[in-house]
């Protein structure tokens, strides 16, 4: 019964906006549905965050390795939850004065607004900037041409890295533009190679990904596949 | 025997930090720019916003965050004055959360530089709604169903620029900055595709650009891909539209991409040299 009653939703549910696609009097019930999934969307939040809180809970109580930075973690989170909740500093709306808590809770001049542009977007920025520094260095170690598949790859990069900059093409600029070597200008070349070769690879991954989404959805509805009801 | 090749293949990642650093900083300091060839990519985008009548509503959701902010920032502030210039009307929305932030920077832009740009009138926040790809699917269909008020908590009843709009498919263009999933992707295959009255056209980051060329051109008009891009539909802009080109940080996408350039001819010399130590030293002791 356990298992039962959640497969049966699944494959009622499943099949009914699969026929709401071509049934046109139930098509709004696929819009329902999928209301019904943005609000399950925000409890997912909710499961969320009491799911970090709990994990930092148990390892600031066990004081495992890295423990101080849970300590981090729950200030910030709770932090940033208590001023976004409570809107403060949040000037009201225009339309509405009288009503305190009627403004955005990330106006311009909140707190929250100040903790996300000048906590969050430095803290974001920074390391997503530092990956620069780790390329540089693995460039260096580790992009290599050991063998030709290596070689290829290698090649291949080098050619859309100088196609990537202004001067590059300039390289070729000597090769007339309705000539037959024009196949050989750097951006003729890194033409080829995205449009060609990456689409032509993209295309045939996206179309096995999408077979074995309608297999896997077949396997959910019909109630085959369980394992998304877990283990036990 | 301790060949220079030997101390090279010992060498300290230290100094290649200090490489980049000198090769990023240097140019974003200086603030040199360096010309851009246009490719017929940037003008398809162009011409998509460009061509459509003044007024037009244009829905522009900005589906990143302060990690991206670098590559992407540059085109949504491009995208945001050429809409700008041909005074259509901006509907700013993300299925993102940090997205909220992106957009209070394109509305501190429009206030600045278009302080005739009225809210409500000329553009709206819509703000965040989570549900992901749901969003997409459902807005396509029914709008207010989903955003009954503005980020600001006004009710789109009272919001001039929202009357009679019932769902996307009767805004004539999507200009989406994405930076991952959700995103451009999902904004093809939800919102572009199944309705032929949706026209899009993207901006994305580098490393997602690959995925994305297979939909160019049957289901997205085009994408700028990379910061590359960015600065080439500057230089369209900036010669269909020159006084965009006197304010300050409009060629922002230009300093980044002279920056990134000088960035990837060091990786170039970088990898090449790696590649020289490894066949001078090979079987000889060295770490290659």
């Amino acid at each position: 019964m356990k298992r039962l009653v959640p497969i049966v939703i699944a494959s009622i549910v499943g099949f009914v906006l699969i026929l709401a696609k071509f049934i046109p009097p139930i098509q709004s019930w696929e819009e329902n549905v999928v209301l019904w999934f943005d609000i399950l969307a925000v409890f997912a939040f909710v499961l969320g965050g009491g799911n970090l809180i709990l994990n930092h809970l148990k390892k600031i109580s066990d004081r495992q390795a890295g423990w101080g930075f849970s300590v981090i973690t729950l200030v910030a989170f709770l932090g940033t939850l208590t001023v976004g909740l409570l809107k403060i500093g949040v000037p009201p709306n225009e339309k509405y004065l009288d009503y305190v808590w009627s403004g955005d809770y990330q106006a311009e001049g909140s707190a929250f607004w100040w903790v996300f542009s000048y906590v969050y977007v430095p803290l974001a920025s920074t390391m997503f900037a530092t990956l620069a520094f780790y390329i540089s260095s693995a460039a260096f170690r580790a992009f290599r041409a050991n063998n030709i598949e290596a070689s290829l790859l290698l090649m291949t990069a080098l050619l859309v890295l100088v196609a990537q900059t202004s001067s590059g093409p300039m390289l070729t600029d000597f090769i007339p533009d309705d000539s037959s070597y024009a196949i050989f200008k750097v951006e003729n070349i890194k033409g080829m190679l995205v449009n060609l070769f990456n689409t032509l690879g993209t295309r045939a991954i996206m179309i096995g990904i999408a077979l074995g989404v309608v297999s896997t959805s077949l396997k959910v509805l019909l109630g085959v596949d369980q394992s998304y009801l877990g283990g036990d | 025997m301790n060949t220079i090749w030997h101390k090279l293949a010992d060498l300290d990642r230290r100094w290649l930090f200090a490489l980049t650093f000198l090769a990023i900083g240097i140019p974003l300091l200086t603030g040199v720019v360096l010309p851009q060839k246009v490719s017929p990519m940037v003008v398809n985008v162009f011409d998509a916003i460009d061509t459509l009548p003044e007024g037009s509503s244009i829905l522009m959701p900005l589906d990143f965050d302060p990690s991206a902010e670098g590559e992407l920032q540059p085109m949504a502030n491009a995208f945001v004055r050429h809409c700008a210039e041909k005074k259509h009307k901006i509907y700013f929305m993300t299925i993102w959360p940090q997205g909220v932030g992106m957009i209070q920077r394109q509305i501190a832009l429009l206030k600045k530089e278009y302080p005739d740009y009225q809210y409500g009138k000329d553009y709206v926040n819509l703000g965040y709604r989570p549900g992901y790809e749901g969003v997409i699917k459902l807005i396509t269909s029914d709008l207010p169903k989903l955003y009954d008020s503005d980020q600001q908590g006004t009710p789109v009843s009272q919001i001039p620029m929202m009357q009679g709009i019932d769902n996307i498919q009767q805004l004539p263009l999507i200009v989406n900055v994405s930076s991952g999933d959700p995103g451009l992707k999902q904004w093809v295959q939800y919102a572009a595709t199944p309705y032929d009255s949706i026209e899009i056209v993207g901006g994305t980051t580098g490393v997602q650009a690959s995925t994305l060329y297979p939909y160019i051109p049957n289901q997205m008009i085009g994408m700028l891909a990379g910061i590359k891009p960015a600065a080439e539909y500057e230089k369209v802009m900036f010669e269909k539209y020159p006084e965009i080109e006197e304010r300050p940080e409009s060629n922002l996408a230009h300093i980044f991409m002279t920056s990134q350039e000088v960035a990837h001819f060091m990786l170039i010399a970088i990898i090449i040299l790696g590649n020289l130590v490894m066949w001078k030293t090979s079987g000889q002791g060295g770490r290659s």
